[in-house]
């Protein structure tokens, strides 16, 4: 039997979300390890991805933020609580059914590109069309397409090892979104990057957002990102504990967490 | 795009690629020339059972291979003849003997007796003269690989063989023996001088059965008539001969072992390098099963590495293979490389590279996709 996902009868959030739901998460729970040294790094989160909206996951570490990724990704699977993924629910799945609903509708970016450091960069982003099994002439046309809306159609030949950290990580935007996904993960992509470079990548993540097919959650710490969100999210000690659209403006952001933490203490 | 990932995975680090080759090659060189052996070895057993004209053999009791017989008497020959569904009972006598070089010195021989017109075993690959003349007055055949051993130069040369003097009237290639001894072809009757066995004497019976005849049915009745010999079908004296010769004296033992020997290696080593190489790109793995890659993606990955160091160790390990058994060609065990051994040898390599990419994989399944959010 399914379970149906509330947000697909129920509109839920603090503020209007235009978007259809790309993913839902319902009080997941995920405790890691074994024994006495067993944790709960998730204490029952609940959120949705909106289409059409760049979404940011914001708090310190050791909050839950790459576990919470990891789950969303189907990457880890919850020790409660139920995940959706475009509609499907992900409860019961086996790992190769996993897998496929992460090539099907989940596009990652990771912190560290992750990029093959054999292949060229158009074949780097044909690898993600490979492992869904669309290959030949269309695949290359396809990889090509991705790598020139990130503006790397000048480096289809190149290897990593000759391309900056910026271009790299636009590479893997180009693979995260050439196979168009429900959804894009993307774990503190400017991480590693300066700030001009990082700056250009948010800007590219907030136009594939703006292409209203799919959703795009980004992981950061990094403050300079916050312009480019519609929403910000943040998790602290396992629970998402603000939810701020972007038109509030970044200093609420702040101000909220800063009033969050006064209403603790007293 | 599985096939470039290996390939590039196998060609991104050149010393461990040549290590894996070098480890394959060794492998492939090392069971060539241990298989090669065998089969030579195997040939050379079974040549004179294999080219002897006959469904069944007549020999002593407990006759255990083709060079060490002992004699029966020769009316088992008539037996064999006056049975329904014989066509044909040739005598054929065979012993070790002395061969007295001219120069001096002997060497032991084989020495080989059948009138090569009542068909049954008659010499072949005849490089120089023809059968007809072994009926020449003292004539015998040598094989020319065996000349320098006998110290005779050729056809013409005159030799002693017990008592008797011999000359070599024809010659042979390729015909060798696995005892080391030389074989030498002469007609029956001077077969009985040289090795000095009575009239009422042979070795074998070689018995040519009629058209539509039953074999067994045809054994049955002649082992009535000679209780006191053995009736062996063609295919029964030749695994019997190779049993003794391979199993019994432990020889194909070791060349097996040899050649397991070098499997084993080979699988170690390559997956030794298998096992490292992917190591070396376990987080491409973990990317490939964060983008939804299916296992079978993976191990199709891994195998194709495993196949293209199988081919490109298997065509240099071939090359010298090939190599060594030329060189062999002339020595007393020559290395058998048949297209069928070429395959044999191709299908292990393959399988032995399969076995290697299995703790490779099983490497690659134990990862956790989530290390891909943690580098």
């Amino acid at each position: 039997m399914t379970v149906e996902s509330p947000a697909a009868t129920v509109a839920a959030g603090p503020a209007a979300a235009t978007g259809e739901v790309m993913l839902e998460a319902r009080d997941i729970v995920k405790e890691l390890g074994r024994g006495a040294g067993r944790v709960r790094a998730l204490k029952g989160v609940n959120l949705e991805l909106h289409a059409g909206e760049l979404t940011l996951l914001m708090g310190p570490s050791g909050s839950g933020k790459t576990t919470l990724l990891s789950i969303l990704g189907c990457i880890l699977t919850p020790s409660e609580g139920t995940l959706w993924v475009a509609k499907q629910p992900t409860a019961g799945l086996r790992p190769e059914e996993l897998a496929r609903l992460r090539r099907r509708h989940i596009g990652f970016i990771f912190q560290s590109y992750n990029l093959f450091e054999t292949l060229t960069a158009e074949q780097n982003v044909r690898v993600a069309l490979d492992v869904r099994g669309e290959r030949g002439s269309e695949a290359r046309v396809r990889a090509q397409r991705a790598l020139q809306q990130v503006g790397l159609r000048h480096k289809l030949k190149a290897f990593p090892r000759n391309m900056s950290g910026g271009e790299q990580q636009r590479v893997a935007v180009a693979r995260a979104i050439v196979g168009a996904p429900s959804v894009i993960l993307a774990d503190e992509p400017t991480a590693a990057l300066d700030s001009e470079n990082g700056l250009a990548v948010m800007q590219l993540l907030s136009e594939i957002a703006a292409d209203r097919s799919r959703a795009v959650l980004a992981v950061t710490h990094d403050p300079r990102t916050v312009p480019f969100a519609n929403r910000v999210l943040r998790i602290e000690d396992g629970l998402i504990v603000g939810e701020e659209r972007r038109a509030e403006g970044v200093e609420t952001v702040h101000e909220l967490a800063r009033n969050r933490k006064r209403k603790a203490n007293a | 795009m599985t096939f470039t990932i290996a390939l590039r995975n196998l060609f991104h680090d050149r010393v461990r690629l040549a290590v894996t080759l070098v480890g394959i090659l060794f492998s492939i060189v090392l069971v060539a020339v241990q298989l090669g052996l065998y089969l030579g070895a195997r040939t050379m057993i079974i040549a004179m059972i294999e080219r002897a004209d006959a469904d069944l053999w007549i020999m002593a009791y407990g006759t255990k291979n083709f060079e060490e017989a002992q004699p029966i008497n020769v009316r088992a020959r008539y037996a064999a003849l006056a049975t329904p569904g014989v066509e044909r009972a040739t005598p054929l006598i065979t012993s070790f003997t002395d061969w007295r070089k001219p120069t001096g010195g002997s060497t032991l021989v084989v020495v080989i007796g059948t009138d090569a017109g009542e068909g049954g075993l008659s010499p072949w690959n005849i490089v120089a003269g023809d059968n007809s003349a072994l009926g020449a007055r003292d004539a015998v055949f040598v094989d020319k690989t065996y000349l320098p051993e006998l110290a005779v130069n050729g056809v013409g040369d005159v030799a002693q063989v017990g008592a008797a003097r011999v000359r070599v009237t024809g010659l042979t290639d390729g015909i060798r023996s696995f005892t080391v001894s030389p074989y030498v072809f002469t007609t029956l009757n001077r077969a009985r001088t040289l090795l000095d066995i009575p009239a009422d004497e042979l070795t074998y019976v070689l018995v040519k059965l009629a058209p539509g005849a039953d074999a067994m049915a045809v054994r049955a009745a002649i082992r009535d008539k000679v209780s006191d010999s053995e009736v062996l079908t063609a295919a029964e004296f030749r695994d019997r001969s190779l049993n003794h010769w391979l199993f019994a004296t432990g020889a194909g033992v070791a060349l097996i072992g040899g050649a397991l020997l070098g499997l084993v290696v080979g699988t170690v080593i390559v997956a030794q390098t298998l096992y490292s190489s992917t190591k070396d790109h376990l987080n491409e793995f973990a990317t490939l099963r964060a983008l939804g890659s299916s296992s079978g993606y993976i191990h199709k990955v891994i195998l194709t590495q495993a196949g293209l160091s199988a081919v490109l160790g298997y065509v240099l390990g071939m090359a010298i293979a090939l190599v060594v058994v030329y060189l062999s060609e002339g020595t007393a065990l020559p290395i058998v490389m048949s297209p069928e051994l070429a395959a044999v040898l191709l299908a292990l390599t393959v399988a032995m590279c399969g076995v290697s990419a299995v703790s490779a994989i099983g490497k690659v399944m134990r990862i956790d996709p989530a290390m891909v959010f943690n580098r």
